[in-house]
């Protein structure tokens, strides 16, 4: 399995991405830089960390969206190729228009660090097959901009299309119906601002994100 | 030749840190503010023969993120 995680100059959560993917895929991703023109060969599975890419110049991943790698992201994107960006990854997914909506300031103005309640709203998706149906985990939220905004219209086609695949049990940073995480038409590339990765050892508090990972590599043996 | 670009969020988009600045207004004593919105300007100084088209691409391709905000050219000289 050839997974792969790209690094934008202010990602900060690249690491224990890499380490959560390598302990659960049982093989070390690939490391890719903003810059570079390609990904590894016959990738399977892309991550984008959480982070400050960029510093948040102009607005929360805004500059990573337009940085060269992305163009690669979007192409293997296109091919079906999962790709998960948690929050700073989830922002740059948003603002390269692989999902829709955009990541707008929390509610509260303040930095919003601890555990979240999420419900799992989609058990169906490659993601999310570990999860029980109905089932409420514990993720960490570490993020200023989480806050999810798409019009009305916008909202009741993810609704519709059982594309809200995380809710925030209680209100955590304003985002519109509590939305945590959502995934594109075709269920293969998932944003969401809590951070599974964090949360793959009994050390870190709690395992709920590790069986994210494991429904993926799940999934990508079942396919292979 | 110089453009000013105005971005600012759509109406009906709360904006929480234009609510916090009302309040702080507030707090100082001014009367009779009835709403902030912030927003953002963007100075271009450009060469001869920029189209405002150009910018327009410049403010749905990065400048601007239409799913929540407006935007504005200005001629500033």
């Amino acid at each position: 399995m050839n997974t792969a995680v790209v690094t934008f100059p202010g990602s900060n959560c690249d690491r224990d991405m890499m380490v959560a993917i390598a302990e659960v895929f049982g093989k070390q991703p690939v490391q890719v830089w903003h810059r570079d023109t390609a990904l590894p060969d016959r990738v399977d599975f892309i991550a984008l960390p959480g982070g400050f890419s960029y510093g948040d110049y102009l607005r929360s991943g805004a500059m990573a969206a337009n940085s060269p790698i992305m163009r690669e992201v979007k192409a293997a994107a296109a091919r079906g190729v999962p790709v998960l960006g948690v929050c700073n990854g989830f922002q740059v997914l948003a603002e390269a228009g692989l999902l829709p909506g955009a990541l707008m300031r929390n509610a509260g103005q303040r930095f919003v660090c601890r555990d979240a309640q999420l419900k799992v709203e989609n058990t169906q998706t490659r993601f999310t097959a570990g999860y029980a149906a109905g089932e409420t985990i514990t993720i960490p939220v570490a993020h200023h901009d989480g806050n999810y905004f798409a019009d009305e219209a916008t909202l009741d086609a993810l609704e519709g299309d059982d594309r809200v695949v995380f809710r925030y049990a209680h209100a955590t940073n304003g985002s519109r119906r509590d939305i945590a995480g959502i995934v594109n038409e075709s269920g293969t590339v998932l944003g969401m601002m809590p951070h599974p990765e964090r949360a793959i050892e009994a050390a870190h508090g709690g395992t709920d994100g590790r069986r994210l990972f494991e429904s993926l590599a799940r999934s990508l043996a079942e396919a292979a | 030749m110089k453009k000013r670009v105005f971005v600012t969020l759509k109406p009906g988009v709360l904006d929480p840190q234009g609510r916090t600045v009302h309040h702080a207004l507030d707090g100082l004593g001014f009367d009779g503010v009835e709403d902030v919105r912030i927003g953002r300007l963007v100075e271009l100084e450009l060469a001869d023969g920029v189209s405002d088209e150009k910018v327009a691409e410049m403010c749905e391709k990065l400048l601007a993120n239409t799913v929540i905000e407006n935007y504005r050219i200005e001629d500033a000289g």
